[in-house]
This record gives structure tokens, C-alpha cells and sequence, in this order.
């Protein structure tokens, strides 16, 4: 058997170790463990001199066994993993110690550090004497992607990559896709038409070649591992045979039936059979089966539309017996561009939404302002009176530690944006933004806030305490009052308004946590998606191939999505580009001879990386979907399943030396 | 606790008397943290812009006369708002609408100058006075230059000097110029400032008629607040003139080799920049270079000077306004004067004059230290 030759380096990080660790004790007492040949104490062991000391005493000392005493193995085990490599020793043989994050910065007593310290490295030598060199194989890689939400985010995303001639899946809950920026009049602060700048973006979805739009569907399942994944998308019923439907909306206006239109929230009606709005992709008609007195009375009632559809899109079959259908995809990668939702402010009864009928949200307040929109465009009360004053109450459920404790990011802004509208249309309004601080720190906003200041519209800073009806005074008789502290002069404030537009909070898509678990991501505390890493990863997700963009990982405004849309298709690409998936080595794997075939592994794999082979009665792991948990090894009576990288031997012997 | 409500139409009034740049004010409060007045007392200009904002100005109190528009905030505001026209406005609407109260002082001058043409309340007819025995010739068609020494050098007894010592000059050194006739009124900067539109407009017109009449061309004028309505205020009611500052004047003159020092004056000087000569109108190096051309002179500079420059506190109509002791900025440049061996303080403008003089009297220095206008100093030295 070879000579096990080892090199042990502490690393100083600087002051961050060497401040609360004698890294000079314990270089000395890892050089008289045994087995190693060398140990070095060094001020940044990630620094290329650092590296280059590891390659050179390799090849001088003819070290074959690796051990760096430094920070955590996410920050740089795979950088020292390639300096290895690089000077001919197998990336497993190499080992790290965190004596960062597990000692210096977790006590200030040195010399209790430098114990602990000393005792991790005593286990990593005699771990390293059991470790092997791996293997590390390749996978074809799936060019397909999974794009699931079509909104900005999605439909950016998937134009990038279908631009490059990949194909795409965009999977889109809702008839069409648009998301939030389609239901917005314009966009800040250069005031382009949301609609206008979207639409073409939308029907370049809706046609292009490489993309195959799966709207009024979902993904229900997802299986299998970067560069193969399968899912499972259902596709709604839509009552409709789409392939003969033309979008003439003759269905529309016959239907009888009606219901809150979503797309308008509530603030007008749409009927069951119905397009959501004019510029939709794809344009074709879906008829809501819970509204739908057709379908509800098992076709004995009316059937307007079926009468009216002159394309034959619309039949009793289509209404009657129609089905969602599953249908089955396969994808190497996966952008989540799920969106978001915005709290519902009763949850803040002082504000009075839903009590008081001029009392809206930031939204609802677009879809007024919009040509499209209830009032086709005209900034009204509820009793389609004209107002004369609006106030706009910043941080309705953001920055609040009892709704929501982060900053929402795009209400400052939209509160300027919406103040234009109204000093537009209605120059001589009085304009209110009661404000906690001015946010605007994009390209161009602080300009925007420039530009609105000098508009006349008055800055109150103050969080408000509640908006009532209940006058004191003549001049508050019949209308809402904002009251809140005016922290810059220190009084109160009461402000008379005939209209109350409220900021609430950007939150997380009320089903986020399912489908985080369906996904296999994992969700920050405010609830958006977790990236890799906040600052220099946010693009991607600690689960490999599955990428997220947009207000699903945190509340963003439009150019913060469309980059990071762009920068998701471009780590797609980059991965379809490379076409193979380097697999992890450090997996499970089954001694056949000593598999009994109890099966027990099977469902315990949380990977579904074990299957069972009947004919021969014992259990098989797939190494491509193995993760190298160790769940089966450690469940395995008969002791048949080995964690490669991980076995008995080499945890045995870590833990020996941390209890001796 | 007393609630308030926004009032618009004090807003709108402030607003439609020339306060339109508050709207930009972000209530960042560097305006308080740069005005002098923190130095003396508590005095939040970025309060008032906001209760201006909101139409709540207290318009009976103190604060609506404190600024002595010295232009230090407006210079670093990062919104550019013109916070002095903010503070004019609000006194405008005070003093046009009767919603507040003209301190006393303010309205025996504002009085004054209406009715006679200047803050003293001197007869119009002695308003060439200072003249008398000097061979000054009237102004007359053709005449090069007009002098216009502002009433302060006109008519009070100390500051007649100022006026006297530019006659002295310019017939030595044998200047084309004349002196307006006594019709001319006081140039009306100030009580523009102290809210009296009203009496700016026919003050600028009567001015504005006389010269343009009387064929002037080219005005040299000794104060700085002349300087800056006749440059930048007149134009716009159609008086359009060459406005030249005494010392750009002077300096021009060194520069041709036609004004000779020769004179020993063996002094440390101590300049101190006008509001409205450095601030307003960036006028900064030509005074410095007069003092420096006087053999003898060493120039020594205030902690704070140019740009930095501390206000005398006769800004805005405060030099007919009384400023409690242990308020008055002159008094803590006096201080730093002697703080720096200063034997004279050299002054541009008569209201720095005034208020020097002041401070050097009641401080009771007037044995070690000398205010001194710039021009007093080029007639000794030349």
C-alpha cells in the first residue's frame, strides 16, 4: 500500500482567523500527527501565492493527501479542489477544515479556539488517510428548458434562449401571459406604455418557433437532476377547442354570465366564456366552468356561445366533456419566474380598504389610469366624480415588522409614477405622498423625483396612522382624512382627501412554498425564492439547473427583472452551450452481493435515484440522480450501500479523533 | 396637541410671490446645517421650506425676517432651490396681505425709502452732499462713467468717506465720470428682499428712467447690493447697463498700469468677502488683488473666506433691523480678526462698513483695529 503522505495548511485569513486562533500552534501540531509530511501556516491560502504554495509543495514533497484549515468548503473548497487537480492529485483526496466559521468567529477565547481548531484538523488527518481517488463522469445535457411563469421575467427569459434556437417551454398559470407589467399603464421613470413596450415581446412569445406556450397550465410535478429533468404540466381544460378558436370574442359578448374580471381586479366584470383582455397571447377564448351555467347544469341551460361560435370552437364536447390533460416534458434546465402578489391591505384595517369605497390599491389605481382599463382611462371616485386631492400612503405592510420586515422597492417609484398620472390629467389636484423615505435609486429615478417635486406634488414624511371618515372640521366634512405625524415639523397632520391610493407590500405568490418544494428550492424567511448566493449568485439556486428571476426572488422593478431574466437564459445557456453535466462522484453505492432487497432504501431516497430490479431481487442506485446524501447508507440493514466519499471509515475515524 | 392641515392658499400665495423653487426642497437640512445664524441661535431654514410646502408658515413670527439672504445655503442646496426667493416670497405675502407683522424697524426704513429714496430718511435734495468740495461734475451725456455710491456713502457722516475716497481716485487719476442728479433713489435691493415689491418696482423704475435718459452707459457702483439689482435685476425691467464693482474697476486699472501704489502702508489687512459681491456674483480675486498692489499690505485671509465667506448680517434688510448682542455675525468676525493679529478689516460693501464698525466700537477695539473700505486704503496708498 502507497505511503500516505499529507500536507496540512492553515490559512489566516488575514485577521479574520489569525486574530482568535494561534495558527502558528496549530500548524506545528498538525506537523506531528501522523501521516504528514508538511504543515504550513499562510496569511490567504485562496490567493494565488497561497495556491501556488499547495501545487508546488505537492510535487516537491510528493504529498498525496490535501487538508486546508480555513473557512467554510462553500466559499473555496472547490478552488483548492482544482489546485489539487491541477497538480495531478484526484479532487477527493483533499479535505477541508472550517476554522473559520466554526472557531474564530465563534469565540473570542483564543485559546479555546485554538484547541477546537487543533482537534478538527487531528480528524481531518485521520480522515484523509481513508479517503479514495473518484472517478468523475459526464452526462448528456437536455438543450430543452422549463421556463415556468410568463411574465416579464418569463417572457424575457424565454426569448433569449428561443433566440438562440433552443426550445422552450413557458408554462403560464393564467389564459395569457403578461403577468403584472401588462396590467400596468406605464412604466417608471420614462413613462413608456407598459402595454406598448410589452405586446410586441408577448406575440414574439406567442409565434416564435422555438417556443412552445403552455398557458392556463401548471407544472405538477418535476423529477430527475440538472441536464435531465422531467416534468409534468397540466393543462387546464379550457372548454375550448383552441386550434379552431380565432379570438373573435363573439362568445364573449353573448355569454349572459359574469364574474369579477381578475385582470381588472375586481373593478369590472368579465363573463364565462371569456379573453382576459384585448392583446392577449394566446388569443382564444377559455370558458370558466365554475360560471358557466352550461357546463354547471350538464348543458340543460343555456349554450349561447356554442350558438354564436361560427368557427365550431365551442361545442357541447368542448364544454362538456372536455379534460385537463397531463402531459409529460423533459428539460435540462429550469428558470422559476413566478412573480408575485401584493398583500391584501385589509389586513390593516386603519386604512380602511374595503370600508371606505375611494380608499385603493397602487394596482387597482393602474388599472384606472389605464385606456383599457374600467373607467377607460379616466381618474374617477367610485361616484365617477373627478378627485380634487389623492393622498398615496408609502409602506402599507413593507418595512413593517408586522406584515412584512423588507422594503418593497417598487412603491416608491410607482407612488411618483402615479402622481404624474394625476397631475396630468388633473392638474390642479392636490397630490399627497406620505412617506416613510424616498427611495429612488435606479437610473434615472432620483431625476424622476426631481421632476415631480417640482410638479407641486407635497412630500409628507410620516408613516400614517389611519385614514377615517370622521370629520372634525367643515373642511374634512365628506372626505377621507390621512393622519399621521409630520416627523419633519413634528405635528400632526390631518390631510382632507377625496381619494386614498395605498402601496401595499410586494409579497410572495400565496402558493410559493408549494411550489419551492416541487421545484426542490428552498425560500428565504420573507418567503421569495432562495438564490445561490444574495450577491454574487443571485441568478441561480443551490439546486443545480433550476434558476430564478424576477419578483420571485425578491420584490425588483422591471429593469432589475428583465436583467436578471436575461442573466437566468444566459447561465441556461451557457450550461446547453457546454452540452454535459459533470456528475458528482461522491455517491451511494449498492453492494449487490450483500443487498438482501428489502427495499427499504427505495423509499427512504429522497432523489428517487434508487430502483429495485425485480429480476434480480436487489436494489440499484442511478448514480446521475444520486445526490451523495447518505440517507440509504446509514438506513441500510445489511450494511450492503456505501456514501462514497463519506464511509464508515472515514466518518469513524473523524469522529475518534473529535472525542478522544 | 394642536393638529394641522395642509392650507393651500398660503401655499399659493407663497407660491405665486416668486416662491416656486420650495417645491423641489427635499427637506435634506443642509440649508440649516451651512446658515450662520446656527451659529448665534436656532434657526431652521429647512423647517420653514417645508412649512411653506404645507402653507404653515408662522407668518406673524420672528423666523419670517431672520435670513439674511446671504446665499450660503442656496450655493449648496442639491436641489437648486433658490431658498432666498422662497424667503422673499413669504415676506412679500406678509407685507402685501397684511397676514403678518413687518417688524417696526423694517417699517420706518421701508417708509423712508418710499417716501424719500433712501433707508435714512435724509432729504433727496443733500443726496450729493458728500461731493460738495471735491469737483465732482454731474453726469451729462457722453460722460464716460457714472459713480453711483448708494445712500449709506451719500449720507452717513462715517461712511461719506467711502464715496469721497473714489471722487479723490478718480480725479487723480483723471476718470471721464459724473454723478446722477438727485432725483436717483436708493437702488432698491434690500427692501426687495425684505418683501416690499411694491416699492423695488417704482425704486427700479425711477432709477431705470433717470439713467436711461441721462444717456448712462457704464455705472461703477461702491456697494455690492447695487451691484446686484442694477446687473441682475434691472435688465429684466429694461434698465441695461455696464455695471462694474468699484474694486473689478480698480483692479482693471493696476492691470493697465494706470493705477500706481506707491504708498507705504504697512498694515495686516484681513478682507472680508461681501455676500453679494463673492456669493452672488463671484466676485472674489479683484479685491484681494487691490490689497495686494498696496506696497506694505499683508493680506491675511478669515478662517473662512471666498466661497465660505462669513455674512456681516446686513443681508436681506437685517442692516435696518436690530441683532441682539451676541447675535451679530460681525462681532465673531471681529473676534477672528484679532484672533489673527488683523489691523484692519477691509471691507467692499457700506453695509459690512456699518456693521464693522459697529462690532469694533462696542467691542472696544477701535484702538488696535481699523475697518477700512478698500477704496480708503488705494486713496492713502496712492
Amino acid at each position: 500500500m502507497e505511503e500516505i503522505r499529507i500536507g496540512v495548511y492553515i490559512c489566516h485569513c488575514g485577521v479574520n482567523i489569525a486574530a482568535t486562533v494561534d495558527v502558528a500552534e496549530v500548524a506545528r501540531y498538525a506537523g506531528t500527527l501522523p501521516g504528514v509530511v508538511l504543515s504550513r501556516d499562510y496569511v490567504f491560502m485562496c490567493s494565488d501565492p497561497g495556491q501556488d504554495l499547495i501545487r508546488k509543495d505537492i510535487k516537491e514533497y510528493n504529498l498525496n493527501r490535501v487538508i486546508v484549515s480555513s473557512c467554510s468548503p462553500r466559499l473555496h473548497e472547490l478552488t483548492f479542489r482544482r489546485v489539487c487537480e491541477s497538480a495531478g492529485l484526484n479532487r477527493y483526496l483533499f479535505e477541508m477544515v472550517n476554522i473559520r466559521e466554526q472557531c474564530s468567529w465563534t469565540n473570542e477565547d483564543k485559546e479555546a479556539n485554538t484547541e477546537k481548531a487543533k482537534a478538527l484538523v487531528d480528524a481531518a488527518v485521520r480522515r484523509v488517510h481513508y479517503q479514495e481517488p473518484l472517478e468523475i463522469k459526464d452526462a448528456p445535457y437536455n438543450p430543452n428548458t422549463l421556463i415556468v411563469g410568463g411574465g416579464i421575467a418569463g417572457i424575457q427569459a424565454a426569448l433569449e434562449i428561443a433566440n438562440s434556437e433552443h426550445k422552450v417551454y413557458l408554462v403560464e398559470r393564467e389564459p395569457s401571459i403578461g403577468g403584472h407589467m401588462i396590467q400596468l399603464d406605464k412604466t417608471f421613470p420614462t413613462l413608456d406604455c407598459s402595454q406598448c413596450i410589452l405586446t410586441p415581446k408577448m406575440s414574439e412569445v406567442g409565434s416564435h418557433p422555438y417556443i412552445e406556450l403552455l398557458t392556463y397550465s401548471e407544472v405538477e410535478e418535476v423529477s430527475g437532476y440538472v441536464g435531465n429533468f422531467k416534468a409534468k404540466i397540466r393543462k387546464k381544460a379550457r372548454h375550448v377547442d383552441v386550434s379552431k378558436c380565432t379570438g373573435c370574442a363573439v362568445c364573449m359578448q353573448k355569454c349572459p354570465y359574469k364574474t369579477d374580471s381578475e385582470f381588472e381586479l375586481g373593478l369590472a366584470k368579465r363573463k364565462a366564456a371569456y379573453i382576459p383582455f384585448p392583446q392577449a397571447v394566446p388569443n382564444v377564448a377559455t370558458v370558466d366552468p365554475n360560471i358557466c351555467i352550461y357546463i354547471k347544469s350538464e348543458g340543460k341551460k343555456c349554450g349561447a356561445c356554442i350558438k354564436s361560435c361560427e368557427a365550431g370552437a365551442i361545442t357541447a364536447e368542448t364544454l362538456l366533456h372536455q379534460t385537463d390533460e397531463i402531459i409529460e416534458v423533459e428539460v435540462g434546465s429550469i428558470i422559476l419566474a413566478t412573480g408575485f402578489t401584493t398583500m391584501d391591505p385589509k389586513l390593516i384595517p386603519q386604512y380602511g380598504y374595503g370600508k371606505y369605497d375611494n380608499v385603493i390599491t397602487g394596482l387597482e389605481f393602474e388599472r384606472i389610469v389605464s385606456p383599457t382599463g374600467p373607467t377607460g382611462g379616466k381618474i374617477q371616485l367610485k361616484d365617477g366624480k373627478e378627485p380634487e386631492s389623492v393622498a398615496i400612503v408609502h409602506c402599507v405592510g413593507s418595512r413593517d415588522k408586522n406584515y412584512h420586515e423588507y422594503c418593497s422597492r417598487i412603491c416608491c417609484m410607482y407612488a411618483l409614477k402615479q402622481a404624474n398620472y394625476i397631475k396630468e390629467e388633473l392638474p390642479d389636484a392636490d397630490v399627497y405622498q406620505l412617506y416613510i423615505d424616498m427611495r429612488c435609486f435606479g437610473d434615472g429615478y432620483e431625476e424622476f423625483y426631481n421632476r415631480l417635486s417640482s410638479a407641486g406634488v407635497n412630500f409628507v414624511r410620516g408613516k400614517v396612522a389611519q385614514v377615517t371618515d370622521q370629520a372634525i372640521n367643515d373642511e374634512e366634512a365628506g372626505k377621507l382624512i390621512v393622519v399621521a405625524e409630520d416627523t419633519l415639523l413634528g405635528r400632526m397632520l390631518r390631510i382632507p382627501v377625496d381619494m386614498v391610493i395605498l402601496c401595499n407590500a410586494v409579497e410572495p405568490q400565496a402558493d410559493a412554498g408549494e411550489v419551492a418544494k416541487r421545484f426542490t428550492i428552498n425560500r428565504k424567511a420573507t418567503g421569495f425564492f432562495l438564490e445561490r448566493h444574495p450577491k454574487l449568485d443571485p441568478v441561480a439556486t443551490p439546486t443545480e439547473g433550476t434558476f430564478v428571476a424576477g419578483c420571485c426572488q425578491s420584490p425588483k422593478d422591471i429593469p432589475d427583472t428583465v436583467a436578471q431574466a436575461s442573466a437566468a437564459a444566459a447561465r441556461v445557456l451557457s450550461l446547453i452551450s457546454k452540452g454535459r453535466i459533470t456528475l458528482e462522484a461522491a455517491v451511494s453505492v449498492i453492494d449487490e452481493e450483500k443487498c438482501s432487497g428489502c427495499r427499504i432504501c427505495n423509499l427512504l431516497c429522497p432523489y428517487g435515484a434508487i430502483s429495485f430490479i425485480e429480476d434480480e431481487k436487489k436494489s440499484r442506485i442511478n448514480e446521475a440522480l444520486c445526490k451523495g446524501c447518505g440517507t440509504c447508507g446509514a438506513a441500510c440493514p445489511s450494511g450492503a450501500i456505501t456514501a462514497r466519499h463519506f464511509t464508515n471509515e472515514q466518518i469513524l475515524a473523524q469522529v475518534e479523533a473529535l472525542v478522544s | 396637541m394642536e393638529v394641522l392641515s395642509p392650507y393651500k392658499e398660503a401655499t399659493d400665495v407663497i407660491l405665486e410671490a416668486g416662491g416656486e423653487p420650495l417645491k423641489l426642497c427635499y427637506q435634506c437640512g443642509l440649508c440649516t446645517g451651512i446658515c450662520p445664524w446656527n451659529l448665534v441661535r436656532s434657526f431652521l431654514v429647512r423647517r420653514i421650506m417645508h412649512e411653506a410646502q404645507l402653507g404653515a408658515v408662522d407668518f406673524g413670527g420672528e423666523d419670517v425676517w431672520t435670513c439674511v439672504t446671504c446665499r450660503a445655503c442656496v450655493q449648496r442646496c442639491p436641489r437648486g432651490v433658490e431658498i432666498i426667493d422662497v424667503m422673499r416670497a413669504i415676506r412679500r405675502a406678509v407685507a402685501s396681505m397684511g397676514i403678518g407683522v413687518v417688524p417696526d424697524a423694517l417699517r420706518i426704513s421701508a417708509k423712508n425709502i418710499a417716501g424719500v429714496g433712501n433707508p435714512l430718511g435724509e432729504v433727496p435734495e443733500k443726496r450729493n452732499d458728500w461731493a460738495k468740495d471735491l469737483k465732482v461734475k454731474q453726469f451729462a451725456s457722453g460722460t464716460e462713467i457714472l459713480y453711483f455710491p448708494c445712500c449709506i456713502p451719500s449720507y452717513d457722516p462715517d461712511v461719506k468717506t467711502v464715496a469721497r475716497s473714489v471722487a479723490t481716485i478718480f480725479n487723480k487719476l483723471k476718470i471721464d465720470y459724473g454723478i446722477i442728479g438727485t432725483e436717483a433713489k436708493c437702488c432698491g435691493e434690500s427692501i426687495r428682499k425684505a418683501g416690499q415689491e411694491d416699492t423695488f418696482q417704482s425704486l427700479a423704475q425711477n432709477n431705470i428712467n433717470l439713467f436711461t435718459s441721462s444717456g448712462v452707459k457704464t455705472v461703477v457702483v461702491s456697494s455690492p447690493h447695487c451691484y446686484h439689482t442694477f446687473k441682475n435685476e434691472y435688465p429684466e425691467l429694461g434698465g441695461k447697463f455696464e455695471v462694474i464693482h468699484i474694486t473689478q474697476y480698480l483692479a482693471s486699472l493696476i492691470d493697465e498700469g494706470k493705477l500706481k501704489l506707491s504708498k507705504k502702508i504697512n498694515k495686516k489687512v484681513v478682507y472680508s468677502d461681501p455676500c453679494y459681491l463673492g456669493r452672488h456674483n463671484d466676485i472674489y480675486d479683484e479685491p484681494r488683488k487691490i490689497l495686494q498692489s498696496i506696497p506694505g499690505v499683508e493680506l491675511i485671509e478669515f478662517p473662512d473666506a471666498r466661497e465660505n465667506g462669513l455674512c456681516c448680517g446686513g443681508g436681506g434688510g437685517r442692516i435696518w433691523m436690530d441683532t441682539p448682542k451676541g447675535e451679530r455675525f460681525s462681532d465673531i468676525r471681529v473676534e477672528q480678526a484679532a484672533a489673527k493679529g488683523a489691523d484692519i478689516v477691509a471691507i467692499a460693501c457700506p453695509y459690512c462698513f456699518l456693521n464693522y464698525r459697529d462690532s469694533v466700537l462696542s467691542m472696544g477695539k477701535a484702538e488696535t483695529m481699523q475697518v477700512k473700505d478698500i477704496v480708503e486704503l488705494v486713496a492713502e496708498a496712492i
